[in-house]
Formats: structure tokens, C-alpha cells, sequence
């Protein structure tokens, strides 16, 4: 049998830290980036006696993205404790929900290629962020960092529906995009605030049972999980066709070999021993307290996009491609607010910050500028003050040192030239240099003109009014 | 006059009335200290001189004249479970041998509220496991009635402490009757509030359903006072209740009259010591003439919640006790290779034999295959021996049974069996399963001299009640005016 | 239930306890000794009655989302066996 016999199968469990003001369980702040353990207290360092108390917020972010993802809301629901051993994990458990989460049985649609297709969620639980383990540069061993332990995170689990790395990464992109619009999770992968453990496994087309699936866990960057899915997928496939079998196991991914390694021994068999988490109270929420959050959502992607169609005349491709990030369209209608011309933005935003992005390998939220910026530079274009080759110039000096684009041209001496004399005397010179080009022209060869323009922009570098060239050249030939 | 033989609210008459001074306390405290500890072996930290400075300044506040809290200067212990900020806090553990929480409990931010002084610490079985405190780390703690027998646990430091009036009052905790059956086996008086009443932060966790803190007092209305200190919504503890602040001791009415008491019969049957029984039975007369109703009832519910007990119990302490993995703070291994044994070695050779089979107990009970048919089975017994108790509570309005099928055992007796040890706690653990109040007071003393406790129990928040009820007989009988602690044998 | 040597490892890993080999059986026996008594529960006419989780019936208690700073950090790595730059530190991990 070859590789086109076999179905990958891929389910996934979205992790998404929460960006509530304070912890889970105690009032530490949450805020990236702070030096090691000054985010810390009595209650996430477990300490001996200390308890935990849920913090309100956390169950509101919670029941937000369940309802956003069409699941329902327990109406009665608890915590859990699940147990295991782990220098980042200062309890020895996790507080987590385990058979009564607050959200269950949602879906959420992807698109590929214009087809549609739904993607079951099964649930959405909520739970306590661990601590991280940082390598010990200077005196060996590890150095535990515990900031960032009972961060609130929701679990989003997925059911197997996904059937290849691209279906994954649709859905992973979906989740990003509604947590983002409803403004419960920052989702900044490089942060690690948003993650995602990879469950993949394989069968023969047609069965309907599933194969065995291996996990890989904690994988934050897009293109990391549909590389590992790939290859997961290629050496299942490889080892049943050469007659073995898959083991059940978690799997790390490697990025720079590109492979999948096996991380634990078999003798650590997990036994989460979950039990109801007697420090904390049952869970019930009302009618009332559900139908207030669901009145109160924002605005999804699907009705942005609707809007942009309708409202900026955008076409289906753009109002999609800007509305997949809430960043983008974000930044789209903050920088409509300065500079009214929405074809503008869409294609500065969707062409050449996209192109940027992708150059780069970052995501629309980690665009280093302001839409008011962004905004200015269009502005400039329109007013004259630069050309468009110019306003690219000016992109990537925002991208490299973000500050107001006025004071970038200022400062680069980029500020277009639009005075007739000096653009007259800048005609006259390349005329002069370059006698066969008016020939040519003259003998009805057109291209000529284009030739005269490029070489008085690059005398200029690029500072020349391109419209005023043009015209003056065709003045002078035509004489 | 002798000092610390007085209770608090003898002491607080006679500083109101300038007759003593809390210098004068509080030093004839740490006389008695220094007298008794090498017979009691109640302390595991002293701090008599801070106490002593502490004193000082009380009085020189008081003599500026101002204001302050009713209690001030009043010394007390602390079991040396529950967090003191700056000071150990060891859970009689090797594990926590060095450990400074860096917090106070909720409990002691109230007593420092109320300006108590602290005399020390008090020795435990390790992290509350046991009922002998045999099993501390430390020491073992000696009866003050005979020094060649246990003082019950796991409070027993706390419990022989009051006893030996080496501290005037102290605070224990009380998971399946670490206060009542201590204070049953040392003579004193032993409260454990409804689960909920007393804020658990700060209170070292053994079983987070089952915990509470609660006064160990010299008499009931010592044990009134203190609950009012204690008492009170705390938004650090999920599980503490919002309810309306009271005065426990208005509640103490000195009468008993149509006051409905039930006898649950199986409290009574086998396995209780002739000569505790024979005392219960004169306590019951003792209530019916104070004019009480008095009924035998049935409520057999005695071995499912000591069974549930420790199915529970073990099984919230395997999680609770995680925490100790030799990385932030406790005991840690001098000899690991790597990770898993930093968490191994540190976590056997820190724990005890005893906290160790509770925490393997605990985890089997948890471990898949075995969760429906013991905890999850334990669960609904609980719900059933609550059941019980509401239908008992319907008809009654306290439940008197013993506190402990026996008085002091001797060393040694039961710390190498561990389910005979468990089985000392039958008639106290099913008041924690429920969540229900107890009151364990003196009513008499064996052929031997040894002290005897009953217990009352409530329905839940009816503290007023048991204490009214307590308070009834111990004004009819006057126990402390009768027996008073010997200090025999302890030639070992 | 009976429980064999190889269960009694296979916890005393989960709860990351190393018992020694002349230890084992004493644990085994008192392990056996507890869960035989404990199996009591299994004879109690508990059947339809729901599982009691918590001491109380309270629900819904929450915390507000308001920043508190704990003042004393130090405190909270002052009793750590071994710590460097303001980290617990551990073994070499992974």
C-alpha cells in the first residue's frame, strides 16, 4: 500500500492563557516578562496552609469562549485536582476540571480552498498555568521560575476531526481568532500564551476506527505543528507498512531535526489520580448570568467580515483575509479612523505588512508599529509629501524602528520632490545624457519614455514626484 | 496564688481588677514551662522570653492608659500545624524541621488582633496523623495524669499542655479528633467547630474536607471565648462560612431543662471500655436530673465513617502532602542523581512511616482501578452518615456518646499496629465525615486516675448549643475541682 | 482485594516514595490489614446516593480580579534548600 491509502486523524487541545488581570487562584498579576519570582506569593508557591480561592473572571473568560464556540454551559460544574510530580507544578497537582468542565459539545467552522467544514470542540475546561524550568547557564542544573504558575489557561479540546496539517492549522487559526475577538487571551504563541499539544494518528481510508494516536505537547508556532504533523503522519505510516505497530506515547518534536522523539520510559505509566478539589466550592451558574455574557460578546469574525463587505466595499478574499486576525482588523479599522480610504489600508495591510509578516515568521500581533502610523504613511502618500516606493521604504523603517513616518522622511531626506523647478532641471539633465532615448521616443518607440522616468528616479532616488515626471517629459519630447 | 492553675477568664477578672499584671502571667507561665517540660514534653519551640517582652509592653500600654482588646497579654499555644510568620512551624515532621512560613495564619492574625501572647509551639503525631503522638518527629509528649501514657493526638502536646497549666489555653486542629480525643485522654475540654466556622488558611493541610481548628481549654467557657476569637467569614478560605458574628458565651445558660439528648446505643457497644462506659452512664443520670430529655436512639453509622475516614482522609493527604518535594522549601536529600530521586529520597527519608502509609493508602484509593470502589464508594457513605446524623438531628438537639473507647493507653501499645490505632478514633471521626461540631469534656476519672471524656455533638453551627450543654454538667459536676493531673511514673 | 508487591511499587512511585526492600512488607501488610476493613464501605447501602464533595454546600464563592502584591518576597525563597538569582534551584532538567 503507499502513503494516498492512509487518513491522518488529528485532534487537538488548545491551551490559552486567559489575559485576566490576576492569577487563578491568587491576586499576583499575571503580566509577561517580569523578573524571575516577583510575581509570586504564599498561595502559588504552595506554601504549607495556604488555599485557593477562583478567581470570577477566570469562569466569565471561560463561559465567553465557550459560548463564542457554540458549546453549552454546565450549568453545575467543579474543579479538580490532578496529580502528578513536577518542579514546575509547586502543589504536586494541577487545579483542573475533569468530568464536569464548564463547557462542552461546541464546533467551529474552517474553510479551505472554499470548502467548508465543521470541527467538533468536545470541551473547554478551566485550569492553573505551571512554572517554568530555565536552564542554568553559570552553575548547572535548572532554576525553577514560578511567575507564571496558576496563570489561568483554558483547555479547548478538540474532537478528531481534523484529516491533515492544513485542517490543523485552519482550526488552531479559527480558535486564535475567536479568542482574540471576544478579548479573553492574547494568544501570543511566541509567548507561550498560546500552545497546543498535537494528538495524530493514522488509518486506511475507508476504517472507521481509529488508529493509535501519539501526542506532542506544548508545540507554539504554526509552523512547528504542521511540520510535526507531517512527519508524524509519514512515520506512522512507514511503521505500519513495515509491519509494526504504534506506540500509545507523548512525543517531543524537535525543530531543528525535524523529527519526533520519545520522551518518557514506559515505567512511568501516568495515573493522574483526579479527584474533586476539596479547597474549592461547587460551581452554578444561573440563566441569567449566561444570557448576560452572551448579550454582551463582541463582535465575532464572521459579522466583521460581513461589515467590511457591506460597509467598505471590501472584496470576500480581503474582508476575510483581514478579519482572521483580530490584530489586522484591528489595526484596519484604527488606521480607518485617521485616514479614510479603506482600499488603501486593506492593501497596504494584506500586501506588503503581510508580506513583511511572512518574511519574518511573526504574527499580525507582534506588528511593532501603531495603525496611527501605519495610517500617517498612507496619508503621505496621498498627499504627495512621497511616492509609494517610498511609503514601502518607510514600512520597513517601521518595522525596524517604529516612530511617526513624518519624522522617518525627515530624517532619511525622503521627502518627494514636487517642485517644478527642480524637477525641470533634473528633466533637462537626463534629456541631455541621454540623446538616443529621445530618438527612440521619437521614432515611436514608447518604452523610451518609461527609460527616461526610471533613470530621473534613480538620480533622485525615488524622491521625484513620478506624475510630475511623467508629464514633463512628455512636455519636453513633444516639443 | 497559683497562676496557671487559673482559666482565662479567671485571669482577665484579675487583670481587670489590677490584682495581676501580664508580666506576672506570663512569667509564671514560663516558670511552669521550665518546671514541667521535661515531664510533658508539650513544646516543640518555646517562646517564653519574646512572651516575656511582649508582657512588658502590654503592661506599660495598659498603664498609659490605652484602650485595649479584652484579652490582651493573655498567653497561648499554637499546634505547631498552623503558620506562624517568623517562627517554625514543623508539623512534628522532619520534613518541616527548618521551615519558617513566611505567612501568618488567619487564625493567628486574629489572635494577634486580640494582642495574645504566644508561649510556643506544641508537639503533634506528624502533619496530625495519628492519635497518640508517638508519631512526631520530635518528642513524644507525655499524659500529665500518667506520664507513662500517651496524651492522645494528634494534638496531644496542645492537649497536655492545658493540662499541666503549662499554657493557660491553645488552639489544635481536629480532622477525624485530634482535639476531642486528646483532651478526652489529658481531662480537658476539647472544641471542634462545624466544618466552615473557623478559617482553615494557614492551618497545614492533612484532609483539606475534614480540617478545622478548634480551643483546647482548661473549662467550657474558656473554650467560648476562644471560638469568638476565632470564628468569622474568611475570604482566604473558600469553604469558610458567611455568618452573622456571635457571642459563644451568652449561649452559656447554665441549664438544661426540655433539652432533647439522644444516646445513639451502637456508640456503646462492644469495644468500649467498661469504666467509660459505666461514667457516660452516670453523666446521662447527671443530665436527666438536670432536666433534660434523655433518649436512647439508634444511629449506626460508627464503622462506614471511620472506614470512609481514612479512605478520604489518606486520599486528600496523598495530594496535599505533594507539595513536600524538597524545592522550595522542607527537606531535601543529600544524596540524588538527578530529579526523581531529589523527589524520592527527600520525600522518604522526610516523612515518617506513618505520614508514608497514610500517603501510599491515599494514593491507591485515587489510583485508576481502585477510585469507584473506594473513594468514590466513600463518598456516598459520607452522604449517607450525614443522612444519619440530619434524621438524628430531627428528633435531637445534641448526641452524647464517649469521646474515646478508653482512656490513655500506654506507650507503645498501638503505635505498631496501625489499625488498631485507627480504630481509637471510632468515636470521633463520623462528626468530621458529617461536618458536625463535637465538644469533648471531662466526666470522671477511672479506678486508675486516668481522665474520661464524652462527647457532645451538634447539628451544624449549633455551637451555642453544645457549649450550653457542656457548660450545664461541667457547673453541676466540677470536674477540675475533683482531679487534677499527677505527674506520675515517667521513669522511662 | 489482594494487593501484590509489584501494586505496592507502582504507587509508592506515583506518590514519589521510595520504600526499602526490607520495608515492603510491613507496608504490604498494613496496606492490606486497612483496605480490608476499609472494604466496609463496599457493604453500605449507599446505592443512588449522590457522591458528597466538600464539607459544605456552599457555591460560587469567587475572588475579585484585583492585583495584591505579596510584600514579602523574599520570605518566599528564604526556605528553598538551594536557590540561585532568585530561582529554587533543581537538577538538570530536560
Amino acid at each position: 500500500m503507499s502513503k494516498e491509502d492512509y487518513e491522518v486523524v488529528i485532534g487537538l487541545e488548545v491551551h490559552a492563557e486567559l489575559s485576566t488581570k490576576t492569577k487563578i487562584f491568587c491576586s499576583c498579576p499575571t503580566e509577561f516578562g517580569a523578573a524571575p519570582n516577583t510575581h509570586i506569593c504564599p498561595i502559588c508557591t504552595a506554601m504549607p496552609g495556604t488555599l485557593p480561592v477562583l478567581n470570577e473572571k477566570v469562569v466569565e473568560y471561560a463561559v465567553k469562549a465557550g459560548l463564542a464556540t457554540g458549546c453549552s454551559i454546565a450549568r453545575d460544574s467543579k474543579n479538580d485536582r490532578k496529580n502528578y510530580f513536577y518542579p514546575d507544578l509547586p502543589k504536586s497537582y494541577q487545579i483542573s476540571q475533569f468530568d464536569k468542565p464548564l463547557c462542552e459539545h461546541g464546533e467551529v467552522e474552517i474553510e479551505e480552498e472554499g470548502e467548508k467544514k465543521k470541527i467538533g470542540i468536545t470541551r473547554i475546561h478551566i485550569e492553573e498555568d505551571a512554572g517554568k524550568l530555565n536552564h542554568n547557564e553559570f552553575g548547572g542544573g535548572s532554576l525553577v521560575d514560578l511567575n507564571r504558575a496558576g496563570v489561568p489557561l483554558i483547555e479547548i479540546v478538540s474532537e478528531p476531526d481534523m484529516r491533515s496539517s492544513k485542517d490543523a492549522e485552519s482550526y488552531l487559526r479559527k480558535i486564535k481568532s475567536i479568542l482574540e475577538y471576544i478579548e479573553v487571551s492574547d494568544c501570543k504563541m511566541q509567548e507561550g500564551s498560546l500552545r497546543a499539544d498535537v494528538n495524530v494518528s493514522v488509518r486506511k481510508k475507508g476504517s472507521k476506527e481509529f488508529g493509535t494516536r501519539t501526542e506532542m505537547k506544548n508545540m507554539n508556532s504554526f509552523r512547528s505543528i504542521v511540520r510535526a504533523i507531517e512527519y508524524e503522519e509519514s512515520r506512522q505510516i512507514e511503521v505500519i507498512e513495515e509491519g509494526g505497530t504504534i506506540t500509545q506515547e507523548t512525543l517531543r518534536w524537535d525543530d531543528v531535526s525535524g523529527k519526533t522523539f520519545s520522551m518518557r520510559d514506559k515505567e512511568d505509566a501516568q495515573d493522574y489520580r483526579y479527584f474533586p478539589e476539596p479547597d474549592l466550592v461547587a460551581i452554578r451558574l444561573s440563566e441569567e448570568y449566561i444570557e448576560n455574557i452572551k448579550n454582551n460578546l463582541p463582535e465575532l469574525p464572521e459579522s466583521r467580515r460581513a461589515r467590511y463587505l457591506e460597509e467598505y466595499k471590501l472584496s470576500e478574499k480581503e474582508s476575510k483575509m483581514l478579519t482572521a486576525s483580530k490584530y489586522l482588523s484591528n489595526m484596519f479599522e484604527d488606521a480607518l479612523t485617521i485616514c479614510g480610504n479603506p482600499k488603501a489600508v486593506a492593501n497596504w495591510l494584506l500586501s506588503d505588512v503581510s508580506r513583511i509578516l511572512n518574511e519574518k515568521e511573526i504574527e499580525p500581533d507582534q506588528i511593532p508599529f501603531t495603525a496611527n502610523q501605519l495610517a500617517k504613511m498612507i496619508e503621505l502618500i496621498e498627499k504627495g509629501t512621497i511616492s509609494s516606493a517610498i511609503g514601502k521604504k518607510v514600512l520597513e523603517e517601521l518595522f525596524e524602528n517604529p516612530r511617526d513616518p513624518e519624522e522617518i522622511i525627515k530624517e532619511k531626506g525622503w521627502i518627494q520632490i514636487s517642485d517644478e523647478g527642480a524637477i525641470k532641471e533634473v528633466v533637462t539633465r537626463i534629456l541631455e545624457n541621454n540623446p538616443q532615448s529621445i530618438i527612440d521616443y521619437k521614432a515611436g518607440k514608447d518604452r523610451a519614455l518609461g527609460f527616461l522616468v526610471g533613470q530621473a528616479m534613480k538620480e533622485t532616488k525615488g524622491k521625484a514626484n513620478p506624475q510630475m515626471l511623467n508629464k514633463m517629459f512628455l512636455e519636453e519630447l513633444n516639443k | 496564688m497559683n497562676i496557671t492553675k487559673l482559666t482565662v477568664h479567671e485571669l482577665k477578672e484579675k487583670l481587670d481588677k489590677k490584682e495581676l499584671t501580664v508580666e506576672e502571667i506570663v512569667k509564671a507561665y514560663a516558670q511552669r514551662i521550665e518546671e514541667k517540660e521535661k515531664d510533658v514534653q508539650a513544646f516543640i519551640t518555646t517562646l517564653t522570653e519574646n512572651a516575656v517582652e511582649k508582657a512588658k509592653e502590654i503592661d506599660d500600654r495598659k498603664a498609659k492608659g490605652e484602650t485595649q482588646s479584652p484579652y490582651s497579654g493573655i498567653p497561648i499555644g499554637i499546634k505547631d500545624n498552623i503558620c506562624t510568620k517568623g517562627i517554625k512551624t514543623t508539623c512534628a515532621s522532619k520534613m518541616l524541621a527548618n521551615f519558617i512560613a513566611p505567612y501568618d495564619a488567619t487564625v493567628i492574625e486574629k489572635l494577634n488582633q486580640e494582642n495574645l501572647i504566644s508561649l510556643g509551639k506544641l508537639n503533634m503525631d506528624e502533619f496530625a496523623m495519628g492519635s497518640s503522638t508517638e508519631y512526631s518527629y520530635f518528642k513524644k509528649t507525655r499524659n500529665p495524669w500518667n506520664l507513662n501514657t500517651v496524651p492522645g493526638g494528634s494534638s496531644g502536646g496542645v492537649a497536655a499542655a492545658v493540662a499541666a497549666d503549662m499554657v493557660p489555653w491553645a488552639l489544635g486542629s481536629d480532622t477525624g479528633g485530634s482535639i476531642r480525643q486528646p483532651a478526652s485522654l489529658c481531662g480537658v475540654v476539647g472544641l471542634k467547630p462545624t466544618y466552615g466556622l473557623v478559617s482553615r488558611y494557614g492551618l497545614v493541610a492533612f484532609a483539606s474536607s475534614l480540617d478545622q481548628i478548634g480551643p483546647i481549654t482548661k473549662d467550657v467557657e474558656d473554650s467560648a471565648i476562644l471560638l469568638n476569637m476565632i470564628t468569622g467569614h474568611d475570604e482566604k478560605d473558600s469553604t469558610s462560612v458567611e455568618l452573622e458574628k456571635k457571642d459563644y458565651t451568652k449561649a452559656l445558660k447554665n441549664d438544661v431543662k426540655g433539652l432533647k439528648i439522644g444516646i445513639p446505643k451502637e456508640w456503646y457497644g462492644e469495644g468500649l471500655n467498661e469504666e467509660v462506659k459505666a461514667k457516660l452512664e452516670q453523666a446521662i443520670e447527671k443530665y436527666k436530673e438536670l432536666g433534660a430529655i434523655v433518649e436512647e436512639c439508634s444511629l449506626d453509622v460508627a464503622n462506614y465513617a471511620l472506614a470512609t475516614y481514612y479512605i478520604v482522609a489518606c486520599a486528600e493527604a496523598s495530594s496535599n502532602l505533594g507539595r513536600f518535594d524538597g524545592i522550595r522549601y522542607g527537606y531535601r536529600a543529600e544524596n540524588y542523581t538527578n530529579l526523581k530521586e531529589l523527589f524520592k529520597n527527600s520525600r522518604s527519608e522526610g516523612f515518617g512511616d506513618e505520614v508514608k502509609r497514610r500517603i501510599i493508602l491515599g494514593t491507591y484509593v485515587l489510583s485508576s482501578g481502585y477510585y469507584d470502589a473506594y473513594y468514590k464508594k466513600a463518598q456516598q457513605v459520607r452522604t449517607l452518615v450525614k443522612q444519619k446524623f440530619d434524621e438524628a438531628f430531627e428528633k435531637y438537639d445534641v448526641l452524647l456518646t464517649p469521646t474515646s473507647p478508653t482512656v490513655a493507653f500506654e506507650f507503645g501499645a498501638k503505635s505498631n499496629n496501625p489499625l488498631e490505632m485507627y480504630l481509637a478514633d471510632i468515636c470521633t471521626v463520623s462528626i468530621n465525615i458529617a461536618g458536625l461540631p463535637g465538644i469533648s469534656l471531662p466526666c470522671g476519672v477511672d479506678s486508675k486516675g486516668m481522665p474520661i471524656g464524652m462527647q457532645l455533638v451538634g447539628n451544624r453551627f449549633s455551637e451555642e448549643t453544645i457549649l450550653n450543654v457542656a457548660y450545664t454538667y461541667e457547673q453541676a459536676t466540677k470536674f477540675r475541682e475533683q482531679y487534677k493531673p499527677t505527674f506520675r511514673g515517667g521513669a522511662n | 482485594m489482594q494487593v501484590s508487591k509489584e501494586e505496592l511499587l507502582h504507587i509508592a512511585n506515583l506518590a514519589s516514595l521510595k520504600l526499602k526492600e526490607e520495608e515492603i512488607d510491613n507496608y504490604l501488610l498494613n496496606l492490606q490489614d486497612i483496605l480490608n476493613f476499609a472494604n466496609i464501605v463496599s457493604k453500605a447501602p449507599v446505592e443512588n446516593l449522590p457522591e458528597t464533595i466538600g464539607a459544605n454546600d456552599k457555591y460560587n464563592v469567587f475572588r475579585k480580579d484585583e492585583i495584591q502584591v505579596f510584600e514579602d518576597n523574599e520570605l518566599l525563597i528564604s526556605n528553598a534548600p538551594e536557590a540561585e538569582r532568585n530561582m529554587f534551584k533543581i537538577p538538570k532538567v530536560l
